[in-house]
């Protein structure tokens, strides 16, 4: 039974996925005073791309066809990790963020090499951004989520969580750092504006687009999947480590219900901050983004600091 | 009063190494015919003399092709002009002096078969693999047809600048671009991000313009200058008729004039209003490119209402104009002004109090005074790199001479000035829309057509929204167009943008590129 909840949970995640982009793209289409597709326009679009027959240049290895397939499914493993509508499932055992970092990683592993693997211009300046984006915002994840573990003296989310929850709304300093750096993370990672911006079509300007103008047909709708799958793991993550309250603690179908109804609320509130952010700034110069992830390696680890100054003591 | 003084001054320090034939082609413009061999000398006194540079075309009469550059200072032009043998066409290269003339004379090159001696870039620009080695497109005998064989060979050996060396590479882009826009090929060489050289090749949108052009009718010309680029259509429509219509000796009616300078200016506030939501947009701003486009498009339909067309495609004919400018539409026009200004009000708060869109604009894609002056650059690009000059209110020809046009002029030269250059100009444009209505006077909007006499000619110089358009007319017997040669500002333009993303990062030449925002369509021709 549990098993069962674990896996829906997991499918609900990769389904609602979608979703959470299509609000996304309606906020920031309603800020700019613009009619807003439907929310379900990026389902379609995946359906589309999947009808699609995919196109692979002649030069294309074995690991350009299969690194969408590898991409999406690290992805959807990461996802497993992340309670997202109840804790203590039993993948609670492996939810560890150093699991879900190394996923990340896996698939980030593979992306850039399939960027570079055609040979193309624009595949390999995108790969050697986004290698130089993310050796500065792993470091600052990890900073944010140590502080965060240090707390609850675990690096299982699942635990974490309730260890949160058990505690009750205190007021920790720590806290309000590591959520900021991760904020600042999961903008820079899932590549929103102004570190990237997922809507541009000028090549030179981009970061992961770039790694994937090659890619067509379901190729791309996978990789695009992927991609809206990490911005809600990012949400989830979030939503769920700082404001953890609604979420099943227990399997009863109301509990469940109430899990998933708070996680799709906090999702659609964070999705509506993050869609103001972008519409208030331009994207950065890309030689600001160190500075930008500097700051969230320091916001990081002033919330380490703070926590052992302050908290740790308790 | 000083603009007499510089041309004697000018002629007579010519005078002690060639002899030049002065004759007058209209009360504007002279024309100064020198000996080939002093073609370039008189480019280096010119340059010591401070004139700028402003075409360069050449044209085939008989068995001798006729060199011509036009050149200007303080607002007076002048037409130089050189016969070579056709049996050996080689003339001294002006681009050793001025580099503006480079590309020119290498387009001179591809369709004549001119050689010019010295010049220190020969590469081929225009010729493409569809034309023969020495077949040269716009000689008299080159069928207007082409000679096609077959599917044109792909163009894989142009001889591209190279650079060397560990840790720079190449980033090749284009022609064809993800965004809706020309073709035009950029080839970059840098060093991490760093831009350490860009070159241009331009030419997948030659349409052979020049060439179609030849035996045409005055008002079948008219539209097809209106179509060298689309966004350009009132501007080179009205070089066109300018130059058309000096070759005639016509007179354009007063109301005629006022009703081409308002669509003139309405012409330049879309297109400006276009541009600066695209640079915003390019640095991710999105909301102020909503808001100009929004904005434009408004503008665009009363455009459609008034004129016909929201381009205003074929509203200047030979002699005047073709639509009619009622009191109503007047009255629209006018309340449109008001609504626009207190629009931009609001939506220029926004991008001015943005500091995140500041950082991204002020200092980059910087041009030097210098090099603006250097390669003759007009229009906004000229004008935030200080160049103070305006065909409008430096040359003015009717309407203009009735009001005082304020120039934009920032000397910043860098992206932010481009935009606040063309923001400046809007509202001086709007300004003037409103002047012109208040001036219009009843009458007729066009004049009879008169047949110009055969080897009359005529240069139309007006400012187009993207700067100085000069075009040349010559006419040959019934009515009929003999050379007809537009010079699109772009062509001065496009030069700097290779030099302004100098140690720029490759993530910001677009929107370097979308500052200067050249166009590839007039420029190819």
């Amino acid at each position: 039974m549990n098993w069962l909840i674990a896996i829906l949970q997991t499918t609900l995640f990769v389904l609602l996925a979608p979703l959470l982009a299509g609000w996304v793209k309606c906020c920031k289409c309603r800020l700019q005073n613009r009619k807003a597709p439907s929310v379900f326009q990026p389902y379609r679009d995946l359906l589309k791309l999947n009808c699609k027959q995919p196109v692979v240049a002649e030069q294309a290895s074995w690991l350009f066809t299969k690194a969408p397939y590898i991409i999406f499914s690290a992805t959807v493993l990461a996802a497993t990790v992340v309670p997202f509508i109840a804790v203590d499932l039993p993948t609670s055992a492996s939810a560890d963020v150093i699991v879900m970092v190394g996923f990340f990683a896996f698939a980030r592993f593979f992306l850039p090499l399939a960027g570079l693997d055609v040979g193309t211009a624009f595949g390999g300046m995108g790969s050697s951004r986004e290698m130089t984006i993310s050796s500065l915002a792993e470091p600052a994840m990890l900073m944010a989520i140590f502080t965060l573990t240090m707390t609850a003296s675990t690096t299982n989310l699942s635990f974490a969580i309730t260890h949160v929850l058990n505690e009750g709304l205190v007021l920790r300093p720590s806290f309000v750092f590591a959520l900021a750096a991760l904020t600042l993370v999961a903008v820079a990672e899932t590549g929103r504006i102004p570190v990237d911006n997922p809507a541009t079509h000028l090549e030179l300007t981009m970061i992961h687009e770039a790694m994937i103008l090659e890619y067509s047909g379901r190729h791309l709708a996978l990789i695009e999947w992927a991609s809206q799958l990490k911005l809600m793991l990012y949400g989830v993550l979030i939503a769920n480590i700082f404001f953890p309250w609604g979420i099943a603690e227990a399997f009863s179908m109301q509990a469940l219900a109430y899990g998933l109804l708070a996680i799709i609320g906090k999702l659609a509130l964070l999705a509506i901050f993050l869609a103001i952010a972008e519409t208030l700034v331009a994207k950065m110069r890309l030689f600001r983004v160190q500075e930008f992830l500097s700051f969230a390696y320091l916001l990081g680890l002033l919330g380490l600091l703070s926590h052992i100054i302050l908290e740790a003591a308790r | 009063m000083s603009s007499l003084n510089w041309t004697e001054d000018f002629l007579s320090e010519l005078s002690a190494d060639m002899t030049v034939a002065e004759s007058a082609i209209s009360s504007d413009v002279t024309l100064w015919q020198i000996d080939n061999y002093a073609w370039q000398r008189f480019a280096e006194i010119a340059l010591r003399q401070k004139l700028r540079w402003a075409a360069g075309w050449a044209e085939q009469v008989q068995d001798r092709f006729l060199v011509n550059a036009c050149f200007e200072k303080q607002g007076k032009y002048i037409l130089l002009r050189t016969g070579v043998d056709a049996s050996n066409p080689e003339l001294p290269s002006q681009a050793t002096v001025y580099p503006a003339a480079n590309r020119s004379e290498r387009h001179t090159q591809d369709m004549f078969g001119i050689r010019f001696s010295g010049h220190p870039d020969n590469r081929r620009w225009t010729r493409h693999q569809a034309w023969i080695e020495h077949n040269y497109p716009l000689r008299k005998d080159f069928p207007v047809q082409g000679t096609p064989v077959g599917i044109t060979a792909p163009d894989m050996h142009y001889p591209f600048i190279k650079s060397h060396g560990a840790g720079t590479y190449e980033i090749p882009v284009g022609p064809v671009h993800a965004g809706i826009i020309e073709p035009g090929h950029f080839r970059f060489q840098a060093v991490g991000e760093l831009i350490l050289n860009l070159e241009e090749r331009l030419g997948y949108v030659h349409k052979g313009i020049e060439k179609i052009a030849e035996g045409r009718e005055p008002e079948s010309l008219a539209r097809l200058a209106g179509r060298i680029s689309g966004d350009t259509t009132v501007g080179h429509c009205w070089a066109a008729c300018m130059a058309m219509e000096q070759a005639a000796g016509i007179v354009v009616p007063a109301r005629a004039a006022l009703i081409r300078g308002i669509l003139a200016e309405r012409e330049r506030v879309a297109n400006h209003m276009g541009d600066i939501g695209a640079i915003c947009n390019d640095v991710a701003f999105v909301f102020a490119q909503m808001q100009f486009t929004r904005l434009r498009e408004l503008w665009l339909r009363t455009n459609a209402t008034v004129f016909g067309h929201r381009l205003l495609m074929d509203s200047i004919v030979p002699g005047g104009v073709a639509c009619e400018l009622s009191d109503e539409s007047c009255t629209l026009i006018k309340k449109e002004l008001v609504e626009l200004k207190n629009e931009l009000n609001e939506v220029i708060l926004a991008l001015d109090l943005n500091s995140s869109l500041e950082d991204r604009l002020y200092t980059a894609g910087f041009l030097s005074e210098e090099i603006a002056a250097a390669f003759g650059t007009v229009g906004y690009v000229g004008r935030a790199s200080g160049q103070d000059f305006d065909v409008r209110r430096d040359a003015p020809y009717a309407p203009y001479d009735q009001v005082t046009v304020k120039v934009a002029l920032e000397n910043q030269g860098d992206i932010a000035s481009r935009l606040w250059v063309r923001y400046k100009e809007i509202r001086a444009s709007l300004r003037l829309i409103g002047e012109f209505i208040e001036r219009l006077v009843d009458g007729d909007i066009r004049t009879e057509w008169q047949t110009p006499s055969a080897g009359a000619e005529g240069l139309g110089i007006v400012d187009g929204w993207r700067g100085e358009i000069i075009t040349y007319v010559r006419f040959e017997a019934g009515n009929k167009i003999a050379r007809f040669y537009p010079r699109d500002p772009s062509q001065l333009n496009w030069p700097a943008l290779e030099k302004l993303v100098l140690n720029n990062i490759v993530p910001d030449f677009p929107v370097c590129n979308k500052s200067v925002n050249g166009s590839y369509s007039g420029n190819d021709l």
